[in-house]
């Protein structure tokens, strides 16, 4: 019995499903799934690249590469926030695009199984849910779990407003 | 349908298979130049066609196997038979129908894809020019094409030495498993690996000719082949058995030299002939090395022991980012703000040494990436072979310089441009050779397709003698397709650049080699991408030339840093004119808000680059700063930046993928790495230039 628990709890650290690097964005708890995140570093000096979306604020210099950052609170059309020493940014690697998000601060890693989870509202109320692929619960807390590959792809509204601004 | 693929041996036979068809091309089109397929080149097309047969075999692809084999059975005849009577127009057709045959497959298979092209209908039509070559040429010699002799010996000569010293005899006996299909060619690849090994070989039946009676007779019983050697019955057997299909293994030890030499002696007579065959062919081998040199240098290197070795591009590329790091790290040590103030002496002498080796490193990995345009030019020979016959026209196609390098990006981008070039030039330009001889010209018409190096650029001029650029005409429809207004007045070489434009053409009937009008924007599009810029010059009625300017490589450039507010941006050195700090009042606006600057009598607009990168700078009057004058495709602007920072050579870096899709800055070509680690963005002048006149 000992060695079959053993064996469950070895695959369960094995695997990075279920884990969620969450950070605060203002007053909500964000997570974002474990396999998509590269690293966590301090802020860098953001060199800006015009022509490009606000939400873009420019390119950084990690080691030698060179990476795009993305100010999430400007993509989710939050009021900027001068970044200070709490400010992170997490190196994700999705769809083959390495990109810096910028967040307000990072909290934990922490473990929400699937029947944590559920759907966001799907009547739209209002407020646009597109980045959100569900919210986990954990304990009294919400997560907003982000949908990686949304966050990347252009909506095509944005685009538009682009054009016409 | 290849079920044992192994990577490294699929990379091996493409390259290898690609290298032969492009020499195969080479050595039909010299051919066709002669008029007539000379010994030597039948032989070598055989051979080519044989080793083509046989390593598709190996890897299952038998359609290509099967073609390879048909091709090979026509020249097979050809060097046998030598008949007298042959199209040669023909053949040629035929040969450069499987080699396009081929090609494709190996692009399938380069990509992933399963090669499925069929060639039955290919290989029927060989068949037939098979038999009517045959009934042209009813020749008293028999002609061995199916008939290969059964139950001889076949004696393959060693290359090494010619005194046998080896005491060890075997008989080895090899059965292959049934099914397993070209018996014939797996026993040739034994015999070939032995090669090494063995002293001294024969077998029965003959291997060479890869002909199906071989293959039924080694199913029925077995390949036979003798050996002499110094390796002993254990050393023999493990090699033996690793053969592929091996289903079978009889090995056996003949005690005494004589008996072994029996084997050989009886049958001996018959084989002297063959005896001398084989080296012969070797040998000539080597003496076709010379005559390939010139038309391509990678291949003749190749041929020896291991002097050159093929190397994946991405590890190509890995070293020259690691490099470019070393180069920035490098002035980061050096230029280290810590050390900067103090006087080393040491730490000078060895910062000095360490900056000698950097850059000596840096050229080399630079070099390894320079390919010579020749591969490139040897195939604008074949397209124009085919033009030439689709039009009934007679051209030559002249090649200068060709040896010269370039980086093997770039080479990739300029093969589409040359080839629309080249179309043009045959089918626009050179006239029909009854009207080229009324107009007192050479019937034969002649394209130059010339390189050269100049400073940092290599300049690829294609230049036909054919009947020029009509101006008016290509105003007139310019106007006609709203293109140019028809107030302005542009200079010849404007009215020449206009057939760059998309949709452009002069050609009232479409052909198909040209007319849509998307050839030259291909040209012009293609060129952008490396950097390259054309120029268009021509003389009505004496001809046309095109000059593409192209980088030599992408990858570093020297580039002048200027600072805007807190960004740096770094301009291309080469198009930088002049730069100077106008005084107060030399700049003046006209009621539009275009600013502009009169410099020595001419009047330059003048671009702020805070404005256009939307960059804050409290730098804003114009004596404050500094105005660099750059220069693209003969247009000249002035671009406003705070101060000069300095030249440096860069590495240029693509921008992220994912900033690329986002949007595509056309003003930014990419960006660097400065020696403190802080990025500097590249500015792309032509796209520059290009959105501003937008």
């Amino acid at each position: 019995m000992a060695k079959i628990k053993m064996e469950e709890y070895l695959e369960e650290e094995d695997t990075q499903k279920g884990k969620f690097l969450t950070f605060i964005l203002g007053d909500e708890f964000y997570g974002i799934g474990i396999e998509f995140v590269t690293e966590i570093i301090g802020i860098l000096p953001i060199t800006e690249v015009p022509e490009l979306p606000t939400y873009l604020r420019g390119i950084i210099n990690l080691r030698g590469k060179i990476i795009p950052v993305m100010d999430i609170r400007l993509r989710f059309k939050k009021p900027f926030l001068e970044y200070n020493e709490r400010t992170c940014i997490i190196v994700i690697d999705i769809l083959d695009n390495s990109v810096g998000l910028i967040v307000d601060s990072v909290a934990e890693v922490t473990n929400i199984s699937e029947e944590n989870i559920v759907p966001p509202p799907s009547i739209n109320t209002g407020f646009s849910n597109t980045y959100i692929k569900g919210i986990g619960k954990v304990n009294n807390d919400v997560k907003l779990l982000l949908d990686c590959e949304k966050l990347l792809s252009q909506d095509e509204l944005e685009s538009l407003d682009y054009i016409s601004a | 349908m290849s079920q044992f693929v192994n990577e490294p041996m699929l990379e091996m036979y493409l390259f290898e298979t690609t290298q032969m068809i492009e020499q195969l091309e080479l050595a039909v089109l010299a051919s066709e130049k002669e008029g007539f397929y000379a010994e030597d080149s039948i032989n070598e097309i055989f051979r080519f066609m044989h080793t083509i047969k046989g390593s598709s075999a190996m890897m299952l692809y038998n359609d290509i196997a099967a073609l390879a084999h048909s091709m090979e059975d026509v020249f097979y005849f050809l060097r046998e038979a030598k008949p007298t009577l042959v199209d040669y127009s023909i053949l040629s057709d035929i040969v450069f129908e499987g080699v396009d045959f081929i090609k494709v497959e190996l692009a399938k298979i380069k990509g992933g894809d399963s090669a499925d092209g069929d060639s039955s209908v290919l290989i029927e039509k060989i068949k037939e020019f098979m038999l009517y070559l045959k009934s042209e040429n009813p020749s008293g010699q028999t002609i061995k094409v199916d008939e290969p002799n059964k139950q001889q010996k076949y004696y393959i000569a060693p290359e090494k030495k010619i005194t046998y010293d080896a005491k060890n005899f075997f008989k080895a006996v090899v059965y292959f498993e049934e099914g397993c299909e070209m018996e014939s060619i797996r026993a040739y690849t034994i015999i070939h690996n032995l090669k090494d090994l063995a002293e001294e070989l024969f077998s029965t039946p003959e291997v060479g000719s890869g002909s199906d009676s071989d293959s039924e007779f080694i199913k029925e019983n077995g390949f036979i082949i003798y050996i002499r050697t110094n390796l002993n019955y254990e050393k023999i057997e493990s090699f033996l058995e690793e053969t592929i299909f091996l289903k079978e293994l009889k090995l056996e030890e003949i005690t005494d030299e004589e008996t072994f030499l029996s084997f050989k002696s009886t049958e001996g007579t018959i084989f002297e002939e063959k005896e001398i065959k084989m080296p012969q062919m070797m040998e000539k081998r080597v003496s076709y090395e010379p005559i390939n040199k010139e038309q391509n240098n990678k291949e003749v290197v190749s041929s020896g022991p291991q002097s050159v070795i093929s190397v994946n591009v991405d590890k190509l590329d890995k070293l020259m980012d690691l490099v470019g790091e070393m180069v920035i790290s490098e002035a980061m040590v050096t230029q280290n703000p810590d050390v900067v103030e103090l006087e080393l002496e040491n730490f000078t002498k060895a910062a000095r040494l360490l900056h000698k080796i950097t850059s000596e490193i840096q050229d080399t990995v630079m070099s390894i990436r320079m390919v010579p345009l020749s591969t490139t030019f040897m195939k604008m020979q074949r397209i124009m072979r085919d033009m030439c016959k689709k039009l009934e026209r007679e051209v030559e196609l002249q090649l200068i310089g060709e040896e010269t390098e370039v980086d093997k990006n770039i080479i990739e981008h300029i093969a589409d441009p040359l080839m629309h070039l080249i179309r043009n030039a045959v089918d626009h330009g050179i006239e029909e050779n009854d009207e080229r001889i009324k107009k007192g010209k050479d019937r034969i018409g002649t394209v130059t397709l010339e390189a050269k190096n100049a400073g940092s650029d290599v300049l690829v001029i294609v230049r036909d003698d054919g009947k020029g650029l009509d101006k008016e005409r290509i105003l007139a429809k310019a106007i006609k397709a709203g293109l140019v207004d028809e107030t302005t007045v542009l200079t010849d070489r404007e009215i020449y650049n206009l057939i760059l434009l998309p949709g452009f053409s002069t050609n009232e009937n479409i052909t198909e080699f040209s007319g849509r009008g998307v050839g030259m924007d291909v040209v012009s599009k293609n060129l952008q991408l490396v950097g390259g810029t054309i120029l268009v010059d021509s003389t009505f009625g004496e001809g046309t030339c095109m000059t593409m300017k192209i980088p030599l490589t992408l990858a570093i450039i020297d580039g002048m840093n200027v600072k805007v507010g807190d960004s740096c941006y770094t301009i291309p050195i080469t198009t930088i004119k002049q730069s100077f700090r106008p005084k107060a009042g030399e700049c003046f606006v006209d009621p539009d808000g275009n600013e502009m600057i009169m410099v020595r009598g001419n009047c330059h607009p003048v671009l702020r680059l805070h404005k256009y990168f939307d960059v804050k700078t409290t730098v804003k009057e114009f004596h404050e700063g500094v105005l660099i004058m750059v220069e693209q495709d003969a247009r000249m602007i002035c671009l406003f930046a705070d101060e000069l920072i300095g030249q440096q050579q860069v590495v240029v870096k693509s921008l992220p993928h994912y900033i690329k899709q986002t949007r595509n800055i056309q003003s930014l070509s990419g960006c660097t790495l400065l020696g403190d680690g802080s990025i500097s963005l590249i500015i792309d002048i032509v796209g520059l230039t290009q959105s501003r006149t937008k």
